[in-house]
């Protein structure tokens, strides 16, 4: 009698294996049109798949939660149906005997308040309330450019209209080619087939090609004048469309230079001045005036700006810095990332020649601070983050490359004070290892670790540890505030409030470039109509007709970058465009859900707005 | 041009193409159920699909375009058991019980099955239950649809109203109102254009060909039936006769043959209307800054409805004529009962239209003006109209022609084109030039307005002065023009207004032909019967004459106002 055999994988358990791996790809594509409570169904059956069916909780609770949710998308829910899930639901979750039916109970606990209004249209009305969805990628770029449009375009090589259909979204085609962080790859429907095409490449392949490509024409004048705050991507978007709407647009920046974040907080080596100013030139292009060095608030009154114009609209992002709140804080060679970034964006530099530094902090800020010391010579640069590196809100390129340039990244430390020299000068700080522990808010939240604080040698400290806004003369003039943040409706008007808008990081808090692009895109959308108009800008570029088919899997062209070792000496953009094989390839490789699926069922775009 | 093979033929087709528009040039059948040509090519039946070379999948024909080289194949086995697959599929989820639906005979589903000799399913039958308001005009059989979604592009693109959208996903995904938990809280306008692209009897006019049996066969009750201009062109579509025998004479004799008392012509109230509302722009011109401009028309109950729901600013530009079937409602009650000595308690008003909102405007309280009831009790469309003529096996073609019954059975060529776009539009401008002139115009002088869908906008010298008219159909057309008019970009004295392609030809109530527009076709008719008609000036219609002689003084006399006019902001 044998005691012990080895065991192998049956064909069925691998293909079960390959087909589970893939199974999160899968369901990341296409989330904007998923019925919730259909998708909880499926999921609570998913569960069920994995059951053993010991106990009762599990075995019958599981599928009977699943049938009363069934009933409730046929129709035929009762009145009680959502406090029977409900209950039923804890009991699973308090009751089962292992995590299986736990977790199950447990996703569908936290699924159920957040899908409430869902659940009661189906109960009520009958009626699925899940907002629906044709082209994904469209829909998950905030700023809904047409993904598919210029694919098409690009594949063409018509890379001047591919830039025109792009503006009609989005007036930042260049920067987004090298630096937006791309929502719509992440819901792309090829990651069904193998992995979502490579949109922000192929964007950054039209522009390159494109060049300078003029801004349309505006409409006739209306003689409404319109103020915007802020020279930065949600300014500078809102101005681009109000102008092509035919309003005057005025747009006044703190600063010597345009860009807001783009200049003053995106190293160049990521985006360089002459991609910015490309897209910023064909925005002011349109006919809007610009005036800088003027800070509202201070050198003119708001209410000034509020008498003068139609409507102003405040995007003035997030420029102040958080402080870690230590001692030593203040200490000569210690200094926030917003402060170390602005200063190169303007044009000048440190020597860090021999120098140690540490970041403190883990988003993409404090990757950009790294990266940037590293260029500055610095003979050790060191990040330092208070949980681990996949914790991190950077990017993990970002973070990759900077340990490729030679950076170290050193997790699970929280800084506890400064030490000084008797110049009052930083040396070093002193770190407190943290323990990794239980989830918090959907993150795993640091605890102070039983070990020993350690003291890192430092020249220079920069805090990348988050940005607020500058409020006060802002507040002062009547503007709402919310946990530090203005407050706005969803569609950036300021509540009460006739002819003011607010939008952009100021509005939401730091994000990304294409969120900004989106506020100021709803904030024109919105102050137009404010202004009694409908204006729309339509397009008038013919998108070919979706010949290509379906092809087989087929990888992703990834972009490269310059070699580490050399990139790492100097601000040149590091990102190296595809080649012309390597993006017509890409090109193919897009699904043309404009056309097949629900996209070609209305039409696949949205010729104006 | 490109050049492809299907079934082994080599084709040399225009740039741009559908693989079953090149198919079909070649005179190679596709079987389809969706695809409306321009309207709704979105591959979502899949019974088009074929065979391309080069692609592992099988492409829609109805949107794939053609590109040089293709080589495609329609008749593989790979596609007709996709085909019969698909087919079968869409039967499981179909109410199948063809011989109690009024579409049977007359089904593209139907037509398909037998055309593909579909036979047992393989498939458990689970089909989705009916929830509707079943007294509404317009019937929507959920246990029917099949998710071609032709009523959504319809909607969406000719009406411009979205009222019907696909709602949820996946297997539950359907088809339901875009915005309004039910249809009567709806933008629908009732237009019946859903129902006449309908590949199959999920969407329906309100049936009250009952109630016409029972009004007919009720002894107490004298039955006053009027039949619409627009009928006559569409009537006999569906009966296997052909044109010549389809008369305007044989239709009455049907209508006689059903048992109506007394059939009458709405081109007499065609006429009427025209009396009206050219006496009414003529006063309106006359004192230009007492009114709101344009002037628009208000015979179109669709387009009332719409001007209601979309455009309630318009409300006062619409003339207060009533429609030719209210007006012949109105005078069916009062004069007609007091000339032919019929109680008008007793009359049962019935009106055969080619128009569901017909249905809706007679339940309109506020149209009424006769006192006895409804003016008008009930509303049939063409198709009931044909249904009951197969219904009571009347063998038409073996009927003598007979006249319209007098008295009020007497239209004109003016009151024919009624039923066609610009038709009123061109009515209107003969009587008021005569009006004006003392004089009547040429009766094709206003020929320049006929056009068979869009809208046109024409100016002409009306007694020294110049009067611009625009004429339209179709409401997404309408919103078109009336964004125009809003920018400034055009002004107009009068314009013509039918929520219907082409007009009521194309009218919702009409007979429906797979795969067919006929508004043109039936509007050519209407225009060939008119360059026939001895008369072609409503004013010179004797019974019009007669009826302002003997009753209503003249047109916008206070007893033509309590008849014949309406308001309706109170609609």
């Amino acid at each position: 009698m044998r005691h012990l055999t080895i065991r192998s994988a049956s064909r069925a358990e691998r293909e079960l294996q390959s087909v589970s791996a893939e199974l999160s790809r899968r369901l990341s594509s296409d989330t904007g049109h998923v019925c919730p409570v259909e998708f909880t169904a499926a999921l609570l059956r998913l569960f069920q798949s994995r059951s053993c069916g010991k106990c009762v909780p599990c075995r019958i609770g599981l599928g009977e939660l699943a049938d009363q949710l069934d009933l409730v998308l046929d129709g035929r829910g009762q009145r009680d149906t959502l406090a029977l899930v409900e209950r039923l639901a804890r009991t699973i979750g308090l009751a089962a005997d292992c995590a299986i039916g736990q977790e199950a109970a447990r996703q569908l606990q936290v699924m159920l308040p957040a899908f409430r209004a869902d659940f009661l249209s189906h109960l009520e009305k009958n009626r699925c309330a899940a907002e629906t969805v044709s082209v994904p990628c469209v829909t998950g770029c905030p700023a809904h450019v047409d993904i598919p449009g210029y694919i098409a375009l690009t594949r063409e090589g018509r890379y001047a209209d591919a830039v025109r259909q792009i503006r009609k979204d989005n007036p930042f085609p260049s920067t987004c080619a090298l630096i937006c962080e791309h929502p719509c790859e992440a819901v792309c429907r090829r990651n069904n087939v193998d992995d979502a095409v490579n949109i922000r490449g192929l964007k950054r392949y039209a522009v390159e090609k494109a060049g300078v490509v003029p801004a349309p024409a505006r409409l006739p004048d209306t003689g409404k004048k319109i103020a915007v705050i802020g020279a930065g991507p949600s300014g500078l978007t809102a101005a681009y469309y109000l102008s092509l709407m035919g309003h005057q647009v005025e747009v006044f920046e703190r600063r010597r230079r345009t860009g807001g974040m783009l200049r003053y907080g995106i190293p160049s080596y990521r985006l360089p001045d002459e991609w910015l100013d490309r897209d910023i030139d064909a925005i002011l292009s349109t006919g809007v005036t610009l005036h800088t060095e003027v800070s509202v608030g201070d050198d003119l009154p708001i209410a000034d700006l509020r008498r003068d114009f139609d409507a102003v609209y405040i995007a003035i992002g997030a420029h102040t810095d958080k402080k870690l709140g230590i001692p030593g804080e203040d200490a000569r060679g210690v200094m926030s990332a917003v402060e170390f970034l602005r200063h190169m964006g303007e044009g000048g530099t440190f020597d860090f020649t021999g120098k140690n530094v540490l970041i403190v902090g883990g988003g993409n800020v404090a990757m950009d601070a790294t990266r940037t010391s590293m260029r500055l010579g610095a003979a050790s640069v060191k990040c330092l983050y208070r949980r681990r590196i996949e914790d991190m809100t950077a990017l993990p390129e970002e973070v990759e490359g900077a340990v490729a340039e030679g950076c170290e990244v050193l997790p699970l430390l929280a800084p506890v004070r400064v030490e000084t020299d008797a110049e009052d000068s930083v040396v070093g700080l002193w770190m407190q290892p943290q323990i990794i522990g239980a989830v918090q808010r959907g993150r795993p939240a640091p605890r102070k670790a039983d070990k020993p604080e350690e003291l890192f040698r430092a020249d220079i400290i920069i805090v990348a540890i988050g940005q607020d806004i500058e409020v006060e003369p802002f507040r002062a003039a009547g503007i709402p505030v919310e946990r530090a943040w203005f407050r706005a409706d969803g569609a950036t008007k300021v509540p009460g409030e006739a002819g003011l808008f607010v939008g952009g990081d100021c509005e939401s808090g730091p994000a990304t470039v294409i969120r900004a692009i989106e506020a100021g895109k709803v904030a024109a959308a919105n102050i137009d109509r404010e202004l009694g108009f409908d204006h729309q800008l339509e397009l008038g570029v013919e998108i070919p007709a979706a010949s290509v088919w379906i092809s087989g899997p087929c990888g992703r062209v990834n972009t490269t970058e310059e070699s580490a070792l050399i990139r790492k000496d100097n601000f040149c953009l590091m990102e190296r465009n595809m080649s012309h094989e390597e993006a017509m390839q890409e090109c193919s490789r897009c699904l043309r859900c404009d056309h097949y699926g629900k996209g070609g069922f209305r039409g696949g775009r949205d010729q104006k707005w | 041009m490109v050049s492809l093979t299907i079934d082994k033929k080599t084709l040399s087709v225009p740039e741009g193409i559908t693989i079953l528009e090149a198919a079909r040039s070649a005179g190679i059948r596709i079987p389809t159920l969706c695809a409306l040509k321009n309207l709704n090519e979105i591959g979502a039946c899949r019974v088009c699909v074929v065979e391309v070379e080069g692609s592992a999948a099988l492409r829609a024909a109805c949107n794939t375009i053609v590109s040089d080289g293709m080589v495609i194949h329609t008749n593989t086995r790979k596609v007709r058991e996709a085909r019969r697959d698909i087919v079968e599929l869409i039967l499981s989820r179909h109410d199948c019980h063809c011989p109690t639906c009024p579409r049977n005979g007359n089904c593209e589903l139907q037509t398909l099955a037998a055309d593909l000799h579909i036979g047992a399913l393989p498939f458990a039958s689970k089909v989705p239950e009916n929830r509707w308001n079943n007294a509404f005009p317009l019937i929507r059989q959920e246990s029917k649809c099949i998710g071609c979604l032709r009523c959504v592009a319809v909607c969406d693109k000719v009406q411009g109203l979205h009222v019907w959208d696909l709602l949820g996903s996946g297997s539950r995904a359907r088809v339901g109102l875009r915005a309004a938990d039910s249809i009567e809280l709806s933008d629908c306008v009732l237009c019946g254009q859903c129902i006449t692209h309908c590949p199959v009897g999920a969407l329906t006019e309100r049936d009250d060909t009952r109630a016409a049996w029972d009004a007919i066969e009720d002894e107490e009750k004298i039955t006053v039936a009027q039949i619409a201009p627009a009928v006559r062109a569409a009537w006999a579509e569906q009966l296997g006769i052909p044109d010549e025998i389809a008369t305007v004479g044989r239709m009455v004799a049907a209508a006689k043959a059903l048992g109506f008392s007394y059939v009458l012509d709405t081109d007499f109230s065609a006429d009427l209307t025209i009396m009206e509302e050219a006496s009414e722009l003529l006063e309106r011109l006359a004192h230009k800054e007492d009114y709101a401009w344009p002037m628009f028309t208000s015979c179109c109950p669709g387009w009332v409805r719409f001007a209601r729901a979309q455009h309630p600013e318009l409300l006062p530009n619409l003339s207060s004529a009533k429609s030719p079937q209210q007006m012949f409602g109105a005078m069916i009650k009062t004069y007609f009962a007091e000339k032919t000595e019929t109680p008008a308690a007793s009359i049962c008003s019935v009106s055969i239209m080619p128009c569901v909102a017909k249905k809706y405007e007679a339940g309109v309280p506020a149209v009424n003006g006769a006192d006895a009831g409804a003016d008008v009790d009930l509303v049939l469309t063409t198709r009931e109209f044909a249904r009951m003529i197969r219904e009571a096996q009347i063998n038409v073609a073996d009927l003598p022609e007979l006249p319209f019954d007098a008295p009020l059975g007497l239209g004109t060529g003016a009151g024919v084109i009624f039923g066609t776009t610009g038709g009123v539009m061109e009515a209107a401008l003969r009587t008021a030039s005569f009006m004006l002139t003392g004089k009547n115009p040429d009766p094709d002088a206003f020929r320049q307005i006929r056009i068979e869908s869009g809208y046109r906008t024409f100016s002409m010298e009306l007694a020294g002065s110049t009067v611009t008219v625009a004429v339209v159909s179709g409401l997404e057309n309408t919103d078109t023009l009336l964004a125009a008019m809003r920018r400034g970009e055009i002004a107009c004295d009068f314009v013509e207004v039918m929520a219907c392609p082409g007009g009521c030809a194309g009218g919702g109530g009409q007979p429906i032909i797979a795969g067919e527009e006929r508004a043109a076709l039936r509007g050519g008719k209407l225009r060939a019967l008119d360059c026939a008609s001895a008369l072609r000036f409503s004013h010179e219609n004797p019974d019009v004459q007669k009826a302002y002689a003997e009753y209503l003084e003249k047109p916008l006399s206070e007893k033509a106002h309590h008849l014949l006019h309406t308001n309706q902001a109170e609609w």
